[in-house]
């Protein structure tokens, strides 16, 4: 069989699994839900078939899973939301539509990914760019007590997710260039030189500062966590790491003193978590993360069912803030039972497997490089968030990669699979 | 560089297993977190189970049972309890809310009642019905309790502070469960200030209108103990109903002259009596003399052979039910040293007694039954939601307090008491009733503890009662026994 209809196989099955997860939740929900918004699946089949298409001539050897498990992803995310609330679902589904366009344009119109290296630092400076938006008066909003957002004629974009992407190129190109000083090393503490270095850090050191201005601690610790993994990666040098989790270490006890808000955080999670003593303020700031471990422990091993689950109070608000969002994890624990929490982590797994195998098998280190930052992003975001409503880690707002409720994030994780899956092709040409 | 990809990706699959522990620790954690405050998992849960009804005795009056609200918005429909019958069987009912959680047979039959008994069978039904959506349904449970008794027992206290109580001695059903100030269960959730006023004009203080007097309510015994003394007497074979005795209108103890109480009926002095004719009368100097004769010892042991000392073997939550004995400070107390307790005055039902009525009606209860106790039960059976009964009380021995010998000289005794004693206002034409009052002194005039302890018919007892009420000027003669009498009238009819 060949790759693409490997694919198509893939996506198939997809279909079908989202097809009985609406069906699911329509049984479940019949007095708020109509029998049309059951055509949902289709439409989404219809979506995802036509981007398989599309990477049947422009990406005839790219890797045959990763689209079907972006695929299997949205579809969970967008079956949670439509059962939380149809409306949103409609929205998102929108936003399925953008960001599959977005992702068609890319894998059409960029042919040779590897220009991109070219322009690492323009790429890098307009994620900092991106990052400092929301900052600016009158087009940043604030949302949730952290101001990420940037409202523009109506539509409210996240550009971090987008600067994401972009550092992640950035990354990718300069350790390349670098990376044989960099793990060399020189000097007493065997650290290389600040002209090695010096670019990384104050592009680096720029996003930070900027994440720190808007609150946006979730968004902090994936940077630093991203950065980490990809020097590690470039050097070999452990010591790099040791050093980076002493200064994380450093910068988060320096930040705890500093900043109620995180001293907030920090008390909940050893309150609410770990034990769940009863210090946990269950109707104040504790409120969120101990409803969100109410509703992963009421899920049991099976889960209440899709759309049976205890999510909703009786005027349809949500016991949970920002359940479509941030804490879309608790719901799936709740409906789906462990199993299906376990079935979702899993997926991810499967995706950074492909994912590194890309870069394994790659043979220059831009791609390699890459393929393992957009990569390793997926996977530790998914950590932080899913770590964070069930307590496991401090909470920090940050969505979950094609499963949370929003646009930029549906977008920003599209183009990523793209890129991936351009590496993907090419590798595959080179290594058939 | 791919050594350290590979060794990142197995970093990132160390991470993901660490957070399916954490979830899986939650489940783990899940029994403990349904309990803590704010979560609605096990209230939500409760609200979508349709749990089972509990019936009257005549398997058809619901005391509780569902009122179905489809909840449109979150797509499942809700079970509401109410109670048809409001206040009449608020006790031993009990409520079930998810405000105030849970009280009587509400909480103690709960598993039953929502069908999560453990039994395989049952477990496996749910357990598919979950699998294919149908709503969980409880078993119905069908009480003991009469209709037409328990609404003469609520109407006769009504206005007063007590309980009455009355069971088949031959079987141990209870027939009647009675307690003012009472409550509506329909009012415990959202409006529990207006339970707190209905209750303020009782003639007691707390009113604690959502305290179950019958089981829980701690009374003095007064001269209905002395069924208890007597039995320890004639049990022992050194008194029998024609021993003679003399009373001088008092007994002295401890050199002190303890008066007779104006409860005995006739002249204050009267002289030589026979022991019938002691407990006809309720002469305290007779029992105050037997009690220094055999001893405090010998009187508590037969106490706890009737039961005192332990709590009653009925389906309620263990902490609705009190212990009967003597208290000191508040706290049940054993005396190690016999001394320590004055045996004239526990002989007559004084000193530091305190029981509960149920705990009396099990006393008259023995008499009638040739001596034995049967296991008190508030529930006949208990039905599945196909019809099937999966639990049926059946009559089962608790206590052997006395000889059927000693049983059939106190009933005639104790026949005598309504014949010609204190408890004439017991009297039911054609129907010869067997009772003893009691009217404790609390230590504060016009509070004493009024008693009546019955069984009927004396010849072929079907019905044994005890009606307690505080805060009275009367005695248990004519307080008590009349509520007594109406309630026997309403069973036997």
């Amino acid at each position: 069989m060949t790759l693409r209809n490997r694919e198509l196989v893939n996506l198939l099955l997809v279909g079908l699994l989202t097809a009985a997860g609406f069906t699911a939740v329509y049984i479940a929900r019949q007095d708020v839900v109509s029998a049309g918004s059951l055509s949902y699946a289709a439409f989404f089949l219809a979506l995802f078939v036509a981007a398989h298409v599309i990477l049947r001539f422009a990406l005839p050897d790219a890797d045959p899973f990763l689209l079907p498990l972006g695929g299997l992803l949205t579809a969970v995310g967008l079956t949670m939301i439509y059962r939380i609330d149809p409306d949103l679902a409609l929205r998102q589904g929108l936003w399925v539509v953008v960001g599959l366009a977005a992702f068609a344009l890319l894998v059409v119109f960029l042919r040779d990914y590897r220009v991109l290296d070219r322009y690492k630092y323009v790429l890098g400076l307009t994620a900092i760019l991106l990052l400092m938006l929301p900052a600016i008066p009158h087009l940043g909003r604030t949302i949730n007590g952290a101001n990420l957002w940037v409202g523009f004629g109506g539509v409210v974009f996240q550009p971090g997710e987008f600067a994401k992407v972009l550092l992640v190129i950035f990354l990718a190109g300069y350790l390349r260039d670098n990376r044989e000083v960099l793990s060399m090393g020189a000097g007493r503490f065997g650290m290389p030189s600040p002209k090695h270095f010096g670019p990384l850090l104050v592009i680096w050191g720029g996003a930070m500062l900027v994440l720190f201005q808007t609150n946006d601690l979730g968004g902090g610790l994936l940077y630093f966590s991203i950065f980490l993994a990809m020097l590690w990666v470039a050097t070999a040098r452990w010591q790099y790491v040791a050093v980076g989790i002493g200064l994380f270490a450093a910068g988060a006890y320096a930040l705890y003193h500093v900043t109620p808000h995180v001293r907030e955080r920090v008390s909940i999670w050893l309150d609410c978590s770990w034990g769940f003593s009863s210090a946990c303020p269950v109707y104040d700031q504790g409120y969120q993360l101990a409803q969100s471990i109410y509703a992963i422990s009421g899920g049991g091993l099976f889960g209440q069912g899709l759309g049976r689950g205890i999510l909703l109070t009786g005027d349809g608000n949500t016991y949970i803030p920002y359940l479509h969002t941030d804490f879309i994890y608790a719901a799936i624990a709740q409906e789906l039972g462990l199993a299906g929490a376990a079935g979702l982590v899993l997926l991810y797994v499967v995706f950074c497997y492909r994912g590194f195998k890309i870069a394994l098998q790659a043979s220059d280190g831009f791609s390699k490089l890459l393929a393992v930052g957009l990569t390793a992003a997926l996977g530790i975001q998914a950590f932080i968030i899913m770590g964070g409503v069930s307590g496991l880690i401090p909470l920090t707002g940050i969505t979950l990669p094609f499963v949370s409720y929003g646009g930029s994030s549906i977008v920003a994780n599209f183009m990523a699979l793209g890129l991936l899956l351009m590496v993907s092709d090419r590798v595959n040409r080179e290594h058939p | 560089m791919n050594a350290q990809v590979r060794r990142l990706f197995f970093v990132l699959v160390g991470l993901f297993v660490t957070l399916i522990l954490m979830t899986t620790y939650w489940l783990w954690k899940a029994p403990d977190l349904e309990a803590r405050q704010g979560n609605p998992q096990l209230i939500v849960q409760q609200l979508t189970i349709d749990r089972g009804s509990i019936l009257a005795a005549d398997g058809k009056t619901p005391f509780a049972r569902n009122r179905k609200v489809e909840k449109k918005q979150v797509g499942s429909t809700w079970y509401i309890r109410t109670y048809p019958t409001d206040e009449l069987a608020a006790r031993p009912v009990g409520y079930s809310t998810i405000e105030r959680s849970r009280t009587g047979l509400e909480e103690s039959l709960n598993d039953y009642l929502t069908g999560s008994n453990a039994n395989l069978d049952t477990l496996l039904n749910n357990t598919l019905d979950k699998l294919r959506g149908i709503t969980q349904r409880g078993n119905d449970v069908i009480t003991t309790i009469d209709v037409d008794g328990q609404r003469t027992a609520q109407e006769a206290l009504a206005g007063q502070c007590g309980a009455a109580v009355a069971l088949d001695p031959t079987t141990g059903k209870v027939l009647v469960w009675a307690s003012q100030p009472t409550y509506n269960p329909n009012l415990v959730e959202g409006h529990f200030n207006q339970i707190q006023a209905q209750a303020a004009g009782a003639p007691c203080e707390p009113a604690a209108p959502l305290l179950d007097r019958v089981s829980q309510g701690l009374f003095i015994p007064g001269s209905t103990f002395k069924v208890v003394t007597a039995a320890a007497a004639l049990d022992s074979g050194k008194v029998t109903p024609s021993t003679t005795f003399e009373d001088p209108g008092y007994c002295i103890e401890y050199g002190k002259k303890v008066f007779n109480f104006a409860d005995q009926s006739g002249p204050e002095v009267f002289g030589t009596v026979t022991f019938a004719e002691a407990l006809e009368n309720s002469i305290n100097a007779v029992f105050c003399e037997i009690g220094k004769r055999f001893g405090a010892q010998a009187i508590l042991d037969q106490a706890k052979k009737f039961g005192f000392y332990e709590k009653p073997p009925i389906e309620l939550p263990s902490d609705e039910i009190s212990v009967s004995g003597l208290y000191k400070n508040g706290r049940l107390y054993d005396p190690s040293d016999p001394n320590a307790v004055d045996p004239g005055r526990l002989a007559f039902g004084q000193e530091r007694l305190q029981v509960t009525p149920l705990q009396m009606a099990l006393v008259a209860a023995a008499v009638a039954n040739g001596g034995t106790i049967m296991q008190p039960t508030l529930v006949d059976r208990i039905v599945d939601p196909d019809g099937k009964v999966i639990q049926r009380s059946e009559p089962d021995t608790w206590k052997e307090p006395m000889t059927p010998k000693t049983a059939a000289e106190l009933t005639a005794m104790m026949t005598a008491v309504v014949e010609g004693g204190t408890g004439v206002a017991a009297q039911i034409p054609g129907v010869p009733v067997a009772g003893k009052t009691g009217t404790a002194e609390t230590g504060r005039a016009g509070e004493n503890d009024t008693w009546f302890i019955a069984f009927a018919p004396a010849d072929n007892p079907e019905v044994a009662v005890a009606v307690a009420l505080s805060n009275q000027s009367g005695t248990g003669g004519a307080t008590a026994a009349p509520i007594a009498k109406e309630i026997i009238e309403a069973l036997l009819r």
